[in-house]
């Protein structure tokens, strides 16, 4: 491991957004703008509309900007699809100068009536980016009249960069998939079916999700927005339950649907065997069906009779070890901690770009003293506490892993770039799996010995 | 899902370039002790770091303004200021990049103001140099950004200068393995020589004990302002509009000399560089290059029946896609699509002179997207892709191996380490290319020719025995 520098400078802003569990006991600083200069690893409004509303597989998402919101995000996710695969292609008008100062309306017109020429998609989603609301397009009146003239629906996503961070996206997205469902009139209520909120597909999650609730005799009417298509999507109204994965993308729509809809919803996660068992047995509940309860039993019963032992093999290879954890949401960092508490490990630095004051009192609530908890961490913040505190591993996304290994420590990617699952109980095998080959590589050993 | 190729299109599908502040964020990380800041949302420096971070695997640290709505309404003068104290003090660098954004740009933010007004503010013992440069979204491709970035570095930090012997060797957006393998014939030769901008170390260093937020390397400015006194400037730039070009600069400024040359790859190429050095420097060429050279030219005897079956779809940024199409050029690949997502101008008439010659007319594409390239694959029966990750889709939709260069590189290992230019990374670079034929034809050959006159034995048509007969 890397040796720690003792110039470290602390910018005043950022000392509320830092939190010692057992030093200081006001609530950490949290849902608030980033510092400017700090280096955020936050990106922005559009960043969280995309991320939610990408993996609608039979959509065309047209980038209403110039050409670098686009590029960025440009099939960089590793959602699965059983069909369509329109979402993989990367759709931009392109604004040039002269847009600018003329406007983009009339390019925007132009590229709809293309696209729609040429995919026929059934929706399409025109996401405004930083100038759009600057130069005055009226994204609203544009995409009406594209409906009207192509009887389609063409949704704008009001996703000006600056105009939040990435958890407003959430909220816009959530937003225009509310606009995608279906009135309620036009439903059957459905005993059985749940739709599942805020799993991705990453890695063909969702699918592994809906065959645990197949088998215990309940069928996922959508998941959103993992696999899904617009048909599906508008039948949302017509499950009896939904149960949200992550929270923070998808908590807002949840509890609009119930109002709205009267859907009653259940925040569940099927990250670690602890989860997983948990959730599923909440779900099973929730219908009241002892046939229900049985199969679910049934079934935790198998899968931990295969799982568990894998992971007691890689817990012993592991315990004692320490992690630190930086990801987007609040939810995903809680159920880390969980997850390493069935490997042995110990959490000891804690942070989310954008988690939820409620997040952070869980969060507070689960890790032992001494555990650093951080909100909107820069990466001088990272360095620090993963050094002092005396990390083997990180877990992060893209931009965290180089540091991490700069830092000779360990990481484990836990974005949406995946390619194996981490849901469920095969996901908790391949997250235990994952450390385990990380944290107990040979390279490490090399790091430390110096040439005479 | 097919193209209708005769109509222009508006809509850009699946692009192959991306935006201004991008292309300016890589010549300031060939700077010594530099940090950028990106004036504008959060995002946009984000997004920046992140694509750039799986490319060279190393740590992007690019700090943000991070302008949020009331920034929007009424500006983001104290946004930057404040953006610009805090990275100052977590950084402590020499110099502090200013880039702007499309949105920036579109509310009216003056950088060049807003650095001046701030510097004056800090007063005399204010240090690091600060270099604003205008990068709207919108204003070109990352390639224009790229030296859009350089020119403002030279033309901030040259100054009057004493006459040397030094050379100035200003490179486009290579790899930090070309920009170290440059600087080793530089060395061989025994050239006195300013690299600009050096990202050898700083966009691939190598893991040390204790951890630097700033890697170490890069052009020091100590040496950028002498360049202004330089003998004269090599600059990799043959594409640069001179608006942009930091050599044209230095040449009108400082009357120092500019040599223009093409990226050292192919031979051709290299022997102009090398002899240019050996004319400026009196230096006698050493026989290590010498044999580095007849190497390569027993690799181009070697393979070269191997690559007559190459036709080739290229992409990237201009330097890059000029010299592998020279490269193609010289060992008898067809250079059938030649493509950027930039809007270079000079690319088109120095491809267009390139490839005179050729049998067969090259597709030439500016300002292109990959929707465009793939429509034109089957019909030019493309059989080799050459170009960045996001060629990706040609292999997956049309089965067209890539051989991959350039920037990003975000679906192998390694992007910071391929190196195409030299005697030795051509190559290198033409290894894979003949291997990459080869792979194919290996694969496919004993099923091909069992289905073609076993299986199935009809009658060829014309473009079948043109194209197989080659």
């Amino acid at each position: 491991m890397a040796i720690r520098q003792p110039d470290h400078v602390f910018i005043r802003e950022r000392q509320n957004s830092i939190r010692t569990k057992g030093r200081q006991s006001q609530p950490i600083n949290c849902q608030a703008d980033s510092v400017a200069g700090c280096v955020s690893q936050r990106a922005c409004v559009y960043c969280g509309a995309r991320v939610v509303l990408n993996p609608i597989t039979d959509a065309v998402h047209l980038v209403h900007g110039p050409i670098g919101c686009a590029s960025y995000t440009w099939d960089i996710r590793g959602s699965l699809s059983s069909g369509a695969d329109l979402f993989r292609y990367s759709f931009s008008t392109d604004l040039q100068e002269e847009d600018i100062i003329f406007g983009g309306e009339r390019k925007l017109i132009r590229c709809i009536d293309e696209l729609v020429d040429r995919y026929h998609p059934p929706i399409m989603l025109v996401y405004s980016t930083c100038i759009v609301g600057v130069i005055g397009d009226d994204l609203e009146a544009v995409c009406r009249n594209a409906s009207l003239r192509h009887g389609i629906k063409v949704i704008p996503v009001q996703s000006s960069g600056f105009s939040g961070n990435k958890s407003d996206g959430y909220r816009v997205a959530c937003e225009v998939l509310l606009r995608m469902v279906a009135p309620i009139q036009e439903m059957t209520r459905q005993a059985h079916h749940l739709n599942y909120l805020g799993d991705f597909n990453l890695a063909g999650e969702a699918w592994i999700i809906r065959s645990y609730l197949q088998e215990i005799g309940i069928h996922v009417n959508v998941a959103f927005t993992g696999d899904s298509q617009y048909e599906t999507l508008k039948t949302a109204p017509s499950a009896s339950l939904n149960i949200v994965q992550c929270a923070g993308s998808m908590g807002y729509m949840a509890k609009r649907m119930e109002e709205i809809y009267g859907i009653p919803f259940l925040n569940i996660s099927f990250l670690g065997l602890e989860d997983t068992v948990e959730s599923l047995r909440r779900i099973s509940d929730f219908f009241g069906n002892p046939l229900f309860s049985s199969r679910t039993e049934a079934l935790i019963e198998r899968e931990m009779a295969i799982y568990d032992p894998i992971i007691q093999q890689y817990r012993n290879r592991l315990m004692g070890k320490k992690a630190a954890v930086f990801v987007g949401g609040g939810f995903k960092a809680i159920s880390l901690i969980k997850q390493f508490r069935e490997l042995g490990m110990e959490v000891v630095m804690v942070g989310t770009q954008t988690g939820r004051q409620e997040e952070y009192d869980t969060i507070h609530h689960l890790v032992t003293e001494g555990t650093v908890v951080l909100d909107d961490a820069n990466p001088s913040e990272l360095e620090r506490f993963m050094l002092e505190q005396g990390a083997d591993l990180l877990v992060g996304g893209v931009k965290e892993r180089p540091l991490a290994f700069k830092l000779g420590l360990a990481f484990i990617d836990h974005n949406h770039e995946r390619k194996h699952p981490l849901s469920g109980f095969v996901g908790a095998a391949n997250f235990a799996r994952e450390v385990e080959q990380t944290v107990c590589s040979p390279v490490w050993k090399y790091l430390d010995k110096e040439l005479v | 899902m097919k193209a209708d190729k005769n109509k222009v299109r508006s809509v850009t599908e699946n692009p192959c370039n991306m935006c201004m502040p991008m292309g300016a964020i890589v010549p300031f990380k060939g700077i010594k002790d530099t940090m950028v800041i990106i004036h504008g949302s959060q995002g946009c420096a984000t997004y920046m770091r992140r694509h750039m971070a799986e490319h060279f695997n190393e740590p992007i640290d690019v700090a943000s303004s991070s302008i949020t709505e009331t920034g929007t309404i009424y500006g983001g003068e104290a946004n930057l200021k404040q953006g610009l104290d805090n990275l100052i003090q977590l950084y402590n660098p020499q110099v502090v990049g200013i880039l702007s954004t499309c949105l920036a740009e579109t509310i009216g933010e003056d950088i060049g103001r807003i650095a001046a007004v701030y510097q004056t503010e800090k007063g005399e013992s204010f240090s690091p140099r600060l270099i604003p440069v205008p990068t709207p979204g919108y204003g070109g491709s990352h390639a224009e950004g790229y030296f859009q970035a350089l020119r403002s570095i030279v033309q901030t930090l040259s100054k009057k200068f004493m006459k040397h012997n030094g050379i100035n060797v200003i490179v486009p957006h290579i790899s930090p393995a070309d920009v170290r393998e440059i600087k080793r014939i530089l060395e061989l030769m025994q050239v006195q020589y300013t690299l600009l901008p050096d990202i050898s170390d700083t966009l691939d260093s190598p893991y040390t004990k204790v951890y630097k937020k700033i890697p170490e390397g890069g052009t020091s400015l100590e040496d950028i302002e002498a360049m202004a006194g330089a003998q004269a400037t090599i600059q990799f730039g043959e594409a640069v509009d001179d608006e942009l070009s930091p050599g044209k600069y230095l040449e009108t400024e400082y009357g120092v000399p500019l040599y223009n040359l093409p990226l050292p790859m192919g031979i051709a190429a290299c022997d102009k560089f090398i002899e240019l050095l050996h004319r400026l420097t009196q230096k006698t060429i050493p026989e290590g290059l010498k044999k580095e050279r007849g190497r390569l030219q027993d690799a181009m005897v070697d393979s070269h029946k191997y690559n007559r079956e190459g036709r080739a779809a290229v992409f990237g940024e201009p330097e890059t896609v000029y010299g592998i199409s020279r490269v193609l050029v010289e060992n008898g690949i067809t250079p059938a699509i030649l493509a950027t997502g930039s809007k270079s101008l000079p690319l088109k008439g120095l491809l267009q002179l390139l490839t005179s010659k050729c049998e067969e007319e090259a597709l030439i594409m500016l300002n292109t997207d990959f929707s465009n390239i793939r429509s034109h694959c089957a019909d030019k029966g493309i059989n080799l892709a050459i170009g960045n990750s996001d060629g990706r889709f040609l292999t997956e939709r049309e089965g067209i191996p890539l051989v991959r260069v350039g920037f990003p590189i975000h679906d192998r290992i390694g992007g910071q380490r391929i190196m195409t230019v030299g005697y030795t990374g051509t190559t290198m670079l033409l290894d894979q290319i003949t291997n990459t034929l080869l792979t194919s034809k290996l694969s496919s050959y004993r099923e091909d020719l069992y289905q073609r006159f076993y299986v199935n034995p009809v009658v060829s048509n014309d473009e079948q025995v043109r194209r197989n007969s080659l």
